[in-house]
């Protein structure tokens, strides 16, 4: 147990969260990391994209089409991350009232809603050509479009309430029952054995593809995830402004930037 | 290498519709998602130099 465990545990957490979870603190901080997240972006897009469209060779199966890959699979992994990141924030926010956690919660939205969105188009395009379809009510097709809709409804319930507090307190809890969709799109593909191929790279075990093709697509995940982060942060910088705007620190910040 | 002239590279063996639509769309979202923070970034300020302005005038 030691220092950190049990009670006294806990409320050093809370304290560690209150200390830099200050809106004024990490406005500051993420500040500095934002052209660093965008340098590590672009960089990782421009190899990505070159590892991916021209160096790696095509599938002797799919040809050329299979690169639809390294948009799709990075947009369908971050679609599900930014959720689960989503709801965590919300229910820190809940929980804790950790203002700078609800601000994260709705930040995140509009770019997990943008990834989803993404994998679901992409997804089609390359249904197409390899299914004969742009779309089917496929177990894992309808599970990701329910996810979209999860964020929509989200982004929807937070705009229609003008209190802020009360905007992340009935928003959270439709992120946090979402959650359950999560798995679901997860183990889809293994529970009905319907259109959509099972994962090809797994934690637990070998991939099934080719280390010329998982190089790129381990770059491009990289790119969106960074990409995340990037206008996470940007977005959040923004709304600590306006939920922040009757401080004195933030009428200094202006008066300074005038 | 992959392609031996720049015209199979567009041609994607086949596929140019399919691939290079994925990429356009995937490009256009994450246009959209670095413009529209930068020119909501942008009102902001505004808006809080606008309201700063005022308060000074009021005292």
């Amino acid at each position: 147990m030691g220092e950190f465990g049990g009670f006294a545990g806990v409320s050093r957490l809370i304290k560690f969260i209150h200390k830099y979870g200050a809106p004024k603190r990490f406005y500051r901080l993420a500040g500095r990391l934002v052209p660093w997240f965008a340098g590590v972006t672009a960089l990782l897009f421009v190899v990505g994209l070159y590892l991916g469209l021209y160096w790696a060779p095509p599938d002797y199966q799919q040809g050329d089409a299979y690169r639809i890959m390294f948009v799709h699979v990075p947009n369908a992994w971050m679609s599900m991350m930014a959720y689960v990141i989503m709801a965590s924030f919300a229910a820190t926010g809940y929980i804790w009232n950790v203002r700078l956690a609800d601000i994260m919660a709705k930040a995140t939205a509009p770019l997990g809603a943008s990834f989803t969105l993404t994998a679901l188009v992409t997804g089609s395009l390359w249904g197409k050509p390899m299914w004969g379809t742009w779309w089917v009510w496929d177990a894992r097709l309808t599970s990701e479009l329910i996810l979209f809709f999860l964020y929509v409804g989200y982004m929807a319930l937070q705009a229609s309430i003008d209190d802020p507090r009360r905007a992340a307190h009935a928003s959270a809890i439709l992120a946090i029952v979402g959650v359950v969709n999560i798995p679901i799109i997860h183990y889809s593909v293994y529970w009905w054995h319907t259109l959509h191929q099972p994962a090809s790279l797994t934690l637990t075990s070998q991939p099934k593809i080719y280390i010329t093709m998982l190089i790129p697509l381990i770059i491009m995940s990289l790119a969106f995830m960074f990409f995340y982060f990037t206008m996470l942060l940007v977005r959040v910088r923004s709304e600590i402004l306006v939920r922040e705007q009757r401080t004195d620190w933030v009428r200094k910040l202006v008066r300074s930037k005038r | 290498m992959t392609f031996s002239t720049f015209s199979q590279f567009l041609a994607m063996g086949g596929f140019a519709f399919y691939v290079w639509s994925a990429y356009g769309f995937a490009a256009l979202v994450v246009l959209i998602n670095v413009v529209q923070p930068i020119i909501h970034n942008r009102k902001v300020w505004r808006t809080l130099r606008r309201d700063l302005d005022r308060a000074e005038e009021d005292e």
